[in-house]
């Protein structure tokens, strides 16, 4: 009988420093409220910080890394530390492709930075409805 | 000449699943932005998962605050991971704690209230701020 799979995990980069990063937590966030029962996610930190559950979140489930800027945390600190990823997303890419200027500020995202959430989440949920055909 | 005042690093979690996450982040954008810019600074928890040279060095060579969003303290575990001392832990909801009348909302950011909290909080790190900056309590 076939497994199944239930979930898409998501890693965003969490980036505290760049508004990339909040792009990126907010987009995340965005498509794991909207497809709650196709996605789950975890703190990027928590590979270090966390139990054995937590590092073998990208063998458990096929795993879209989210990144902010060319450092490529996400992608690197889960290959490294879980799993290779399914699939690896750029924002700098996804921005560059729709048109769509960087965000400049770090908080308080408003209608201004609207269309590259936006933009941001609908790539990220077209990776999922892949990975989970390829599943 | 006095002496140039150390950087103060501040970390907050990184987490995308809790509020009390995202009043960690905001009670250190407060800081850096707003309440002691050009003091507190921050860096990108994750670089220092992937071993990034220049955060580690950040983290190493300056005292370190973390807010963690919940017990699980990814911020103080990472800076210890790469032998950094973390000078003050706080968790979120130590704020929130106390001042209950102030309950924030939100995960991804947090709302006007918890803004509000994040100002109060950012208020007491600073104190710890400036005696860090100072030299003491390290």
């Amino acid at each position: 009988m076939d497994i199944q799979v239930v979930k898409v995990g998501i890693v965003s980069c969490s980036g505290e420093e760049i508004p990339e990063g909040t792009l990126c937590r907010l987009a995340c966030r965005k498509v794991l409220d909207e497809r709650p029962g196709e996605t789950v996610t975890i703190c990027l930190p928590l590979f270090i910080a966390g139990g054995e559950e937590e590092r073998t979140f990208a063998q458990n489930y096929p795993t879209i890394t989210v990144d902010g800027c060319d450092k490529l945390c996400a992608a690197k600190a889960t290959e490294m530390l879980s799993g290779k990823p399914s699939k690896s997303l750029s924002i700098p890419e996804i921005l560059k492709k729709h048109g769509l200027t960087p965000p400049t500020k770090l908080r308080h995202f408003g209608p201004e930075e609207d269309a590259a959430v936006k933009a941001v989440a609908e790539e990220i949920a077209r990776a999922v409805d892949e990975v989970l055909e390829e599943e | 000449m006095g002496k140039k005042p150390k950087q103060v690093v501040v970390l907050p979690c990184s987490g995308i699943g809790k509020t009390f996450g995202a009043l960690a982040r905001e009670t250190a954008y407060e800081l850096v932005e707003r309440v002691r810019p050009g003091l507190a600074t921050l860096t990108c928890l994750p670089l220092l998962v992937i071993n990034d040279p220049e955060a580690v060095a950040l983290v190493t060579e300056n005292p370190v605050i973390t807010i963690d969003g919940c017990p699980k303290d990814c911020a103080k575990k990472s800076v210890e991971a790469v032998g950094g001392r973390v000078a003050k832990a706080y968790e979120a909801i130590k704020f929130y704690k106390e001042h209950k009348d102030l309950k924030p909302e939100g995960i991804a950011e947090v709302n006007d209230t918890g803004r509000k909290l994040a100002q109060v909080a950012a208020a007491e790190v600073a104190r710890e701020v400036d005696k860090l900056a100072a030299g003491e309590g390290e």
